[in-house]
């Protein structure tokens, strides 16, 4: 059988090193299963976070060859097997052990943020009355595991560590599902501009690129969340309307605040 | 003296699934104190891999359906065994759940008239569940979440219980680790909710990710409560069987509701080869019938590919053995066929099923628009579990409350799909809302050194063994291999006698395993750790299947392949005995009221 050579990063919050495990591939096998197998076999104490194996829980984020990816849904027969596999943790974030990373931040952002406010019933029955149509453009949202891998790989993140003011594009995702929820009448677009910073992207894509349910991160959350900042602020015709009229130009379509 | 770090709360709350979570919110709502232990991160429990949907028979898509339909096909199920009264709850109280989901933001598919659709699942007569695609339990995990990290509730992450802590015969905490530092916690609670899912774990193919370890229930039995129908274990019939490192993951029964088919190598649909007794007025006797019925045809029968999981995962097991199955040892799973009745076949399949499609697309090179699944059963579900009081979800140990899939009743010898959604959410308020009544009117009690004492030594003991040559994962994996063998889908008295010594060897074992490195995030522990977990509810499956010595739902002995109505009169209880030894006990199924044997009765 054959066998193929994984470098995988072992360390702690103090710093770590690559150390090389080979270990027998078989078909189908995913990164997961190589590292499973390096625990198993060689590695008992081998740090790393998975469950349900199968993408839809977005618990073993890793850089494997440089790229943000999960490793339960990275084929190991889309990888070039001559040469060794690197296996990293997701470097944006703090190492705590091996792969495992301190990824507390994002709970911690998300709780920052308003959460869904419902209108009133439509129906007597206290339920609600919506169109598929106005919720699949909420659901591509709502697909989001919470992997942190576009956390991970936005530069604001990454390079210019920009946690303590700066959402990411996971909570743009979050933020743009609630926005647009056929029912939701909150109103974040201040936030947005303010504590959450969205005017820090700058559209690389990066994020969009990385994501594993292929959720248009770029253009379909952070696009329109942009131009309701931007409509919001920056609108000369809106903000000279909202001098005359001494007050909020949105307020029809929000509720009081 | 162990070092540790203690909380202090009304109600803990083990376990951060659909159940830990609902019933978190429900105390924080009735306005107490809430600790809430979560074994991974936040959001990543079981409940997110659910699929196809939430039973709940509100009738938007066939309003014929109502809770006593619901209340019959739940009880028909588990063949009786049921704890009635959990059924009754379960069949009444899913509706206002799933419409107090949507409150919180959850957004379901929709009717043409924009209410929430419903899909059809084996064993419901009526379309009846709630859903999002083929990812409900995503949509149902994160609305719970991003709801109760607003209530005040303080969660836990990557904590591990190893110790219910008693007092006088009640329960008054809890101690355990923390995974990143792996220091001892003490959590001092006036109630404990159970919630902390399932067993899958004790087997090699299986759904359930490494965190199913039977620990709520190892706990709850070593603090003394009973568990109840242990010996049902479902099976569900469509697991992927290739690659082999894919080996076990679900295949939605959302493809069979959406008009897939099962055959064998030779192109049969064998579902129509066996259909039982019980349900052979309500199932289509020919495919043209199946079709229109997965297609909303009111008039029409369901295939019997939606036929009950414990049936369809038997008639897998058999045509496998018989020498009928796929390539790769499975049968075959077909949605791609659609394309000869609709058009857009493709684009319909990826829009009902996209976690179907990408699963395969990504993890086997199928298309499954185009190519059929191979598939074979997998370990999914445990029927059996804490037993609880049908009303306030409280065990036989005062304080100690369980919901979900760690608890028992509601599903007696076999689960309906979607029936396990619903569970969690009626249950887990029940079990929130009693825990903290449970809580007001009982103080804390005082927690005894010597328990603490004991847990952190055992914990710590496989450091101390430098002398030993065998890890953890070995242990594991032999007793996943066992429970296949000899406890699997089909058993057999000689097997399972069998079992009870391998048992044994098994746990001496894991009493000389040693663990290297140190306690940060050391997986090679945490696994030493679960496995005196996995070792007593592996016993407790086994010795409830020796004694149930007839085939009933999910359990099936070849030895006795035969209902037996004495059988069908109890339910299997296991206790802790005096002398710490496993006993089982026959128990008498409750008596149902007058009124629902009705219901039963008119349904048949």
């Amino acid at each position: 059988m054959a066998t193929a050579t994984f470098r995988v990063w072992r360390g702690d919050r103090e710093g770590g090193r690559f150390q090389d495990y080979s270990t027998v591939v078989s078909e189908g096998m995913v990164v997961l299963d190589a590292m499973h197998r390096v625990q198993a076999e060689q590695a008992h104490d081998l740090a790393l976070r998975w469950n349900c194996k199968a993408g839809k829980c977005g618990s073993c984020s890793a850089e494997i060859n440089g790229m943000p990816r999960l490793m339960c849904m990275t084929r190991l027969n889309q990888l070039p097997l001559d040469k060794p596999v690197t296996v990293e943790p997701l470097r944006a974030f703090p190492p705590v052990r091996d792969l495992v990373t301190d990824v507390s931040w994002n709970f911690e952002v998300k709780k920052s943020i308003k959460p869904f406010k419902s209108r009133v019933p439509d129906a007597p029955d206290g339920t609600w009355r919506m169109a598929q149509k106005d919720v699949d453009r909420v659901q591509e949202f709502r697909k989001c595991i919470e992997c942190f891998l576009c956390q991970d790989v936005c530069h604001v993140l990454r390079e210019h560590r920009k946690f303590a003011e700066f959402a990411g594009p996971r909570y743009f995702v979050h933020m743009a599902a609630l926005e647009m929820h056929p029912l939701d009448v909150e109103d974040r677009t201040a936030e947005l501009k303010g504590t959450h910073s969205i005017g820090y992207c700058n559209i690389t894509t990066c994020c969009r690129k990385v994501c594993p349910e292929n959720i248009t991160i770029t253009e379909n959350a952070i696009i329109p969340l942009k131009e309701r900042v931007a409509d919001r602020f920056y609108d000369p015709l809106t903000k000279l309307f909202r001098i005359l009229r001494g007050g909020d130009s949105r307020r029809s379509t929000g509720p009081p605040r | 003296m162990p070092e540790y770090t203690t909380h202090t709360y009304d109600v803990l709350v083990i376990g951060a699934g659909g159940a830990g979570l609902r019933a978190a919110i429900e105390a924080s709502a009735a306005g107490v104190s809430i600790g809430v232990i979560c074994k991974s991160l936040l959001g990543k429990a079981h409940t997110v891999m659910a699929e196809g949907g939430i039973a709940a028979a509100m009738g938007n898509v066939d309003e014929r359906d109502n809770w006593q339909v619901h209340f019959a096909d739940t009880m028909r199920g588990g063949q009786y065994l049921n704890n009635w009264r959990m059924a009754e709850l379960h069949a009444r109280e899913s509706p206002d759940c799933v419409r107090e989901l949507e409150a919180w933001g959850a957004l379901f598919d929709r009717t043409k008239d924009g209410r929430i659709l419903q899909r059809n699942f084996g064993g419901h007569k009526y379309p009846r569940l709630a859903h999002v695609g083929d990812r409900t339990g995503l949509e149902m995990i994160r609305t719970l979440q991003d709801h109760g990290i607003h209530q005040g509730i303080e969660v836990h992450m990557e904590c591990t219980v190893l110790k219910l802590l008693m007092d006088d015969g009640r329960v008054v905490g809890a101690f355990g680790y923390d995974r990143e530092r792996g220091r001892f916690l003490l959590f001092k609670a006036k109630a404990v909710v159970v919630a902390t899912g399932g067993i899958g774990r004790a087997y090699k193919i299986t759904s359930n990710s490494w965190e199913y370890t039977g620990d709520g229930l190892a706990l709850a039995y070593d603090a003394g409560a009973d568990l109840i129908d242990m010996e049902f274990l479902q099976f569900h019939p469509t697991g992927m069987v290739w690659p082999p490192s894919v080996c076990g993951i679900l295949v939605t029964e959302g493809v069979r509701g959406e008009g897939g088919v099962l055959r064998n190598k030779e192109h049969r649909r064998f579902m129509f080869d066996d259909i039982p007794e019980p349900y052979r007025t309500q199932t289509a006797d020919n495919e043209e019938e199946g079709w229109r019925y997965t297609q909303g045809d009111r008039n029409a029968r369901r295939p019997p590919e939606l036929l009950t999981r414990d049936h369809i995962a038997r008639c897998i097991v058999r045509e496998i053995k018989e020498g009928r199955g796929s390539p790769h040892g499975g049968v075959l799973l077909d949605i791609s066929w659609i394309k000869e009745r609709i058009p857009n076949a493709e684009e319909h399949i990826k829009k009902k099923l996209p976690s179907m499609y990408h699963q395969f697309k990504q993890l086997a090179d199928i298309d499954i628009t185009k190519e059929p699944m191979e598939v074979g059963p997998t370990t999914h579900y445990m029927m059996g579990g804490i037993k609880v009081d049908g009303d306030t979800q409280m065990s036989t140990v005062p304080g100690l409350f369980a919901a979900g899939e760690c608890a028992a009743g509601l599903h007696g010898a076999n689960r309906l799909g979607g029936n396990s959604l619903s569970d969690l959410l009626v249950f887990g308020k029940r079990a929130g809302y009693y825990a903290a009544c449970f809580a007001k009117k009982s103080g804390l009690g005082p927690v005894a050194d010597a328990q603490i004492n004991l847990a952190a030594s055992n914990a710590l003991a496989p450091f101390e063994r430098t002398n030993s040559a065998e890890g953890p994962y070995q242990v594991q994996q032999d007793l996943q291999e066992m429970m296949q063998n000899l406890v699997g889908i089909v058993r057999t008295g000689g097997e399972l006698e069998q079992a009870l010594p391998e048992l044994e060897r098994l746990g001496e074992r894991s009493k000389h395993l040693a663990v290297s490195g140190n306690r940060e995030y050391n997986n090679g522990w945490h696994t030493a750790l679960d496995l005196p977990n996995l070792l007593t509810v592996s016993e407790a499956v086994t010795r409830a299947a020796i004694e149930r010595q007839e085939s009933r739902g999910a359990h099936f002995r070849e030895d006795r392949p035969n209902k037996d109505p004495e059988f069908g009169k109890v339910n299997i209880i296991i206790r802790k005995g005096p002398a710490g030894e496993m006993q089982v006990i026959r128990q008498p199924v409750p008596a149902m009221p007058q009124e629902l044997k009705q219901i039963i009765e008119e349904m048949k």
